[in-house]
């Protein structure tokens, strides 16, 4: 029972931390039309940042902040260099021209940080567990994320939903040319909506680098889980995203757990063990055929975009 | 039709060296660049099969490598159980990559855009985690191939030339495929499909199914590049059906030139020919190509076929 507790935690985790992810690239694509393929990129650049900030400054928390307002400047240059000029054009320009961008960061990251992975040590009054309730102990840092992310998640409510640039976010989805019209400048409102998805991904990068190492690519492959995400949610749908989000956390995480032991009362225990890898990994994709075949627009889907 | 302009000429230069590149790499000694050009004119047949889709039918797939995969894990798998006939390897080949287009193609296409798009991907990648998970099969490390494919007596993949003619003949015959496909009923209908979808099936065409056909003989196509594949590295891993694979098959298409049958040649030499090139200049070359390939999404939209036809129109 207690692992069983610490297992939803852990997916609640994930999935919390894929909704960081999930969350920027599908509010760049509601409201620039944008497929952005070097979101990942800027997760491995959050982490990457955050690891030798840290080792400059010494101290976790400054190394994230810095970490973080790095992050939020380096996806405001991308925003005005580059994906400025992609707006309007067709998707496949998009995938094109951020696939390049992603061959450029990975090997700018191998340049500056040499091919060896980085790691980022925890201080010491995170690196413990505490109880959680009587009786079950958790890692203090997961327990930090979960908590730093729900803040997060009500932070981007608040501002989408409540606040006037939240509002002209939200206009600018609708319709960007009226918004246009009215007399906003859109221009920097998107500068912005890309940096601020720029910094939810580096945070969800800098946050997962203590718990993974901190390498090339990393961002690649769970840019395809965010993509799944956004799917299943529905494009441009930021509750969309939490809740897909939270479903793909839970289930990749038990699956991953708990599959195996499922599998041996079914299968042979040599074909369990076979399986299991593989159909655990699948677990995610399936649920993403089924949603598609139930609602192909997504679970959340805004429609008529 | 048949006047001398820059891009006949082009075409023609670039055939006749791809079919007289063995000589040369006979008279100079040269074995290297006879296994680069096979290994281009391997991913040109895949860069093909995937224009067929993207180019002609304007679904922008982002899991075409998933067949190199499939079609190559084919002819690892039964390699490795002792079934090295080519006769029973190449049909299963097909079969399986045939198989995976359908059922990807039924759910995948029931989206269009962006949806699209990412949904394609994902399930390549999910095809992409089952094969790394198979650990009879090395998994993550990859099959080494212990003997290329068996066919009868005179024809043997293991001589270098023989093997390269026959990629080159079997990328000719998938050109002509395609050239045929896009020129005949089944091809206007899908390019109408592109174009305005809801304007064919107003007009009574069952676009779905249309478009299922052509995604699968796509993946089929792709699947048989992927057993050439196999073959040409005597190596199987689940490296060559990760997603950045199909990007640089994105990447030929467009860069060749999307919607001209031979345009994804162009662009699979060109690609293949520029990594060459920048990797021996300096060790980090994609910090050159990344930039390259925006480029030519900013300022060269019909990629190179595009290019050599505008300087006709001058």
């Amino acid at each position: 029972m207690t692992l069983f507790i610490e297992q939803c935690l852990n997916g609640l985790q994930f999935g919390l931390l894929l909704f960081l992810l999930a969350a920027g690239l599908t509010l760049v694509f509601g409201i620039m039309d944008l497929v952005n393929l070097a979101h990942g990129s800027l997760y491995m650049v959050g982490a990457y940042l955050a690891a030798t900030f840290t080792a400059w400054t010494g101290s976790f928390v400054l190394g994230v902040v810095l970490a973080l307002a790095a992050t939020l400047v380096v996806g405001m240059a991308v925003e005005v260099v580059v994906m400025r000029r992609l707006y309007g054009r067709d998707h496949l320009d998009h995938v094109l021209g951020t696939f390049g961008l992603i061959l450029f960061f990975d090997e700018l990251v191998r340049l500056i940080w040499g091919p060896e992975g980085l790691s980022l040590s925890l201080p010491s009054w995170l690196n413990t567990s505490i109880a959680i309730l009587p009786g079950v102990d958790y890692s203090a840092y997961k327990f930090a994320v979960i908590v730093v992310t729900l803040a997060v998640a009500a932070f981007l409510y608040v501002l989408v939903m409540r606040t006037r640039v939240g509002m002209l976010i939200r206009a600018g989805a609708s319709n960007r040319e009226m918004v246009g019209a009215l007399g906003v400048n859109i221009t920097l409102l998107y500068t912005l909506v890309f940096g601020l998805g720029a910094a939810l991904a580096g945070l969800a990068g800098l946050m997962q680098a203590p718990i993974l190492t901190v390498q090339i690519g990393m961002g690649e492959n769970i840019l395809i889980l965010a993509f799944v995400i956004t799917v299943i949610g529905g494009i441009g749908s930021i509750r969309g995203a939490l809740v897909a989000a939270l479903l793909v956390g839970f289930i990749d995480t038990l699956g991953r757990s708990y599959l195996p032991d499922f599998l041996r009362v079914v299968l042979s225990p040599n074909a369990a063990a076979t399986a299991a890898p593989a159909l655990s990994s699948m677990l995610i994709y399936l649920l993403m055929a089924v949603v598609l075949v139930v609602k192909p627009e997504g679970l959340f889907s805004q429609g008529g975009k | 039709m048949r006047r001398l302009t820059l891009r006949n000429v082009v075409v023609a230069a670039l055939l006749a060296a791809l079919v007289l590149l063995p000589v040369y790499a006979g008279l100079a000694h040269d074995r290297f660049v006879l296994t680069l050009f096979t290994r281009i004119v391997i991913l040109a047949m895949a860069a093909v099969s995937l224009n067929l889709i993207l180019g002609f039918g304007g679904m922008m797939s982002f899991g075409h490598a998933a067949y190199l995969g499939i079609g190559g894990y084919a002819v690892g798998i039964l390699a490795f159980e002792g079934v090295p006939s080519g006769l029973v390897q190449w049909p299963v080949a097909l079969g399986a990559s045939a198989l995976f287009a359908l059922v990807i193609g039924a759910l995948s296409l029931r989206t269009r855009g962006v949806y699209f798009i990412m949904i394609t991907l994902a399930f390549a990648q999910m095809a992409y985690y089952i094969v790394a998970g198979l650990a009879r099969y090395g998994g993550d490390d990859g099959l080494t191939i212990q003997k290329r494919s068996q066919f009868f007596a005179p024809l043997d993949l293991g001589d270098k030339v023989q093997f390269y003619y026959l990629c080159l003949v079997l990328l000719f015959a998938a050109l002509y495929l395609v050239w045929r496909l896009v020129n005949s009923r089944f091809g206007l209908v899908i390019q109408g499909a592109r174009s305005n979808d809801m304007r064919m099936r107003a007009i009574g065409f069952p676009t779905y199914r249309y478009k299922l056909v052509c995604f699968v003989i796509a993946g089929t196509l792709c699947g048989l590049a992927g057993a050439l594949l196999a073959n040409h590295a005597d190596f199987v891993s689940p490296a060559m059906m990760y997603w950045t694979r199909s990007g640089d098959l994105i990447v030929m298409v467009v860069l060749g030139g999307m919607g001209s049958v031979l345009g994804p040649v162009f662009g699979a030499v060109a690609l293949l020919v520029l990594e060459e090139v920048l990797s021996g200049i300096t060790e980090y070359w994609q910090i050159i190509l990344g930039p390259l390939l925006l480029l030519v999404v900013l300022f060269a939209r019909g990629g190179i076929d595009g290019l050599l036809g505008k300087v006709r129109h001058d």
